[in-house]
């Protein structure tokens, strides 16, 4: 595995570079999760009438779903863990609009909405979460292991940090098969911590692997924030000393996303080894149902759905600049509902896995 | 007084190696740290230094000469104001077995009691077609050639691990498949198990066949989160959509002197796990079907080597595509009296001790169990309907082991044929010990096979 010369990727848009900086900016850098684009940043013009409405379309779908299995949840339909990822929406539908067809996708347990963006069917997601025959997994996986091959989606890994090698794995079979694809590798600021997601970036930058690690920092590892465990917070710094190169994004503003995520693409597509994109992104939910999200204040959650929702970001964007109308986007919010609603009514009525399933899927038939 | 300069023991397990070639020759002064020849071992070439100063008197073993047995004399070296008269008092010709070595490598290998080279009656193989013709080679060499022939069939398999590329493997086993495939397909790893094995899976996820080998199986236990929750389970959690074809390979168990953290059996460890299967071989005919099976089968499996049977020969059938099924436990010794059911080096041991047991008049009946998981108990009921006397072997420790596994089913699966309690043979319930005397008593050994078969037929 040869290396080539290392391009450095350019970074306009007001990023950070991932090296050079000397950590004497911490405190500038400490609300950067909670403004918009600072003064002077260009504003991102909203792609064309079809590729916007997809957008405002999927994250309300995850939303409304995600608001649904919660619902389900607290009647008892749902069982075990099950991690929403309400808030964090933009992240992954700003990423999935810009990726390429064949560039897999893997992520955490945290995964229902990457499973929509990678245009799962919603019934056997919800289906799954009910634990029933028609789930994606049969039943068997649950809201944190799901997995769709067709798709191009690798689940659904419910050990924090596991799926970073995979991930890494993933595109190291994209550079050996020649598919010019780029490994998605999702993981949140909990998952930053963890010793195998270093390996991964050693082994990735040495072997100049087709992946971008997208770090989704919600600001809190269950109950803790960032700065209570990161010694080095600013996340989209942690490549550093393995040459791989970062860069924080507002996570929060799809379009934002899709910018970052369409040059760190073309960067790694070109042969340019792994990068980073720290999304700074937020939950508005607890880290699973049965977290009451004691830790932090009323008033931050509901500051930041005020100020920074994706959805109602989005939405003012299209309506200020007349894209659209209050009456296009009722629309699309009627659709949304009536798919949610069918995914949850097939989610209830689908039968549980047969008894004989217990003993099928433990090994292939060699 | 000449010193005789012996064959050095350079790696824990070696028991003999060839004389590369000598760096000096006769007449040449030598002082204390030069190097005067190039030895290669099972695992390495290596270079041997003078311990002492003086003149090259006789090189006593030409380069180019193999299986140099440790401890044999190879070079007589004059001291100071000796001159080639003095050659004539010194060391004849043979194997010294004092330890009085003058290189300070060169303490005996302590090898375990005597095992036999090559397992006897491959005739009683049947997965062997009559009249195939045989060829000798080593457990390393079968191996090597398993790999090389599943990677020309197969361009998505693939081996990582450390050391497995430029430095030959570090026991040797991956020897010239960088030279035939190249880095893209023979890689050099970090130091970093926990995330290789990660990438492998994830790799195998994609759609290669990854063999992944671990320098031992004790540094494994790093990645043991990514073999059982990501390898094992995702073929079951993704409802049969997404399974991993994957191999997990290396030296299993004890070698030889390396102490607690490098002696560890894991055949039970990993035998617990739905979604795995588990194969730990003997002979070298086993080693290579067996591993041609394991890149081919569409599951992950755990392939546990051993490093002592490494440089142990057999005969392998030379046929085009010789696979043997994953699963099959093989009778290498017929017997009537007693089974003594073994795998890995243990099945060494174990035929040992049928010998001696036959000499005194019990006639045991020795299984090869090849496979942990999963586990072929019909093989091992089958023999026990006939001998009514069981008697299990392995490395690792007792409790919740291969022995105490096969003890239940036998008991679930055949109670009325028993006719005296199983004895489980095992290495001690401690950590292994460094001192050689410990070790040797941590470890089974054909006298604890041969007491435990006594014990069972009342003898």
């Amino acid at each position: 595995m040869a290396r080539a010369t290392r391009k450095t990727p350019s970074k306009p848009g007001g990023g950070k570079a991932a090296s050079g900086k000397a950590p004497a900016k911490r405190t500038a850098r400490k609300t950067a999760a909670k403004r918009g684009p600072a003064a002077g940043e260009a504003v991102i013009p909203l792609p064309d009438r079809d590729t916007t409405f997809s957008l405002y379309r999927q994250m309300l779908l995850i939303r409304r779903f995600e608001e649904k299995a919660g619902q389900m949840y607290g009647m008892g339909l749902i069982g075990g863990f099950c991690h929403l990822y309400i808030g964090q929406e933009a992240v992954v539908v700003g990423l999935q609009s810009v990726k390429e067809p064949q560039d897999p996708v893997i992520t955490s347990y945290r995964d229902h909405g990457h499973m929509l963006a990678c245009g799962i069917d919603p019934k056997a997601v919800m289906a799954e979460l009910t634990g029933r025959a028609g789930g994606l997994s049969k039943g068997k996986g649950g809201s944190m292991h799901m997995f769709s091959r067709e798709k191009g989606f690798y689940g659904g890994h419910g050990i924090v940090g596991a799926q970073v090698p995979l991930g890494t794995g993933l595109a190291f079979a994209q550079k050996y098969q020649q598919t010019n694809g780029v490994s998605l590798t999702y993981f949140g600021d909990g998952s930053a911590n963890q010793g195998q997601v270093y390996e991964s970036f050693n082994m990735a930058e040495l072997w100049r692997l087709p992946v971008l690690y997208v770090i989704e920092n919600n600001q809190y590892a269950m109950g803790t924030a960032v700065r209570r465990a990161s010694a080095q917070a600013e996340l989209f710094r942690r490549g550093e000393s393995f040459n791989v190169p970062g860069k924080p994004v507002d996570g929060m503003d799809v379009l934002a996303v899709r910018e970052a995520g369409r040059e760190a693409l073309d960067f790694i597509r070109g042969g340019n080894g792994p990068m980073i994109l720290e999304m700074k992104t937020y939950r508005y939910r607890g880290h699973s149902m049965s977290d009451p999200a004691k830790y932090r204040s009323k008033e931050e959650v509901n500051r930041m759905r005020a100020e920074h929702d994706p959805i109602d970001q989005l939405k003012k964007r299209m309506l200020a600049e007349g894209m659209a109308d209050e009456a296009a986007l009722k629309e699309v919010d009627r659709e949304v509902k009536a798919v949610v609603s069918e995914a949850a009514e097939y989610a209830q009525n689908c039968p549980e896995p047969d008894p004989s399933e217990l003993y099928t899927d433990v090994l292939i038939d060699a | 007084m000449t010193v005789t300069v012996t064959m050095p023991a350079l790696s824990p397990t070696m028991t003999e190696g060839t004389i590369a070639r000598w760096l000096v020759k006769e007449g040449d002064s030598v002082n204390a740290g030069d190097v005067i020849a190039e030895i290669e071992t099972d695992k390495a070439t290596m270079e041997v230094e003078a311990a002492d100063e003086g003149t090259v008197g006789r090189i006593l073993v030409p380069a180019g000469s193999e299986n140099v047995q440790v401890n044999t004399p190879i070079m007589i070296l004059l001291e100071e104001g000796e001159d080639a008269s003095a050659l004539d008092q010194a060391a004849p010709v043979q194997p010294a077995p004092a330890p009085a070595a003058a290189t300070p490598a060169a303490a005996p290998a302590p090898t375990p009691s005597p095992v036999p080279a090559a397992l006897a009656s491959p005739a009683a193989e049947e997965e062997i077609p009559a009249g195939v013709p045989m060829r000798t080679m080593t457990v390393r060499e079968a191996l090597r050639d398993a790999m090389a022939e599943e990677m020309r069939r197969d361009e998505r398999v693939f081996l990582m691990g450390e050391e497995v590329a430029q430095y030959q493997g570090a026991y040797k086993v991956s020897q010239g498949l960088l030279e035939e495939f190249g880095d893209k397909r023979v890689i050099d790893t970090p130091i970093t198990e926990h995330g290789f094995a990660g990438l492998g899976v994830g790799a195998g996820f994609g759609g290669l066949r990854p063999i992944v080998e671990f320098m031992t199986f004790n540094f494994a236990m790093q990645a043991m989160d990514q073999i059982i929750n990501s390898a094992a389970k995702t073929l079951y959690m993704s409802g049969g959509q997404m399974g991993c074809p994957i191999v997990f390979r290396g030296p299993n168990g004890a070698a030889s002197r390396v102490a607690a953290q490098h002696s560890q059996c894991y055949a039970s460890w990993y035998g617990h796990v739905p979604g795995l299967k588990v194969v730990a071989p003997c002979s070298a005919a086993d080693a290579k079907g067996l591993l041609k099976a394991a890149i081919r089968d569409p599951n992950p499996v755990i392939f546990l080597e051993n490093e002592i049977l490494y440089g142990h020969s057999g005969e392998v059938p030379e046929i085009d595509d010789f696979v043997l099924p994953i699963g099959k436990a093989k009778i290498v010794r017929p017997g009537k009296d007693v089974t003594i059911a073994a795998f890995s080096i243990m099945v060494e041991k174990a035929m040992s001790a049928a010998e001696a047991l036959a000499e005194q008049g019990i006639d045991a009946e020795v299984i090869d169990l090849r496979s942990i998981r999963p586990l072929d108990m019909a093989t091992v009921c089958a023999s026990l309907r006939k001998t009514n006397r069981l008697v299990t072997c392995e490395e690792g420790w007792p409790q919740y082991g291969v022995g105490a596994e096969i003890a239940a089913r036998a008991m679930e699966e055949a109670f009325d044929y028993l006719d005296a309690p199983v004895v489980r043979v095992t290495g001690a319930d401690v950590p292994m010990p460094y001192a050689a005397n410990l070790e040797t008593l941590a470890l089974p050994q054909p006298e604890t096979i041969i007491e435990a078969a006594r014990r069972v037929c009342y003898r």
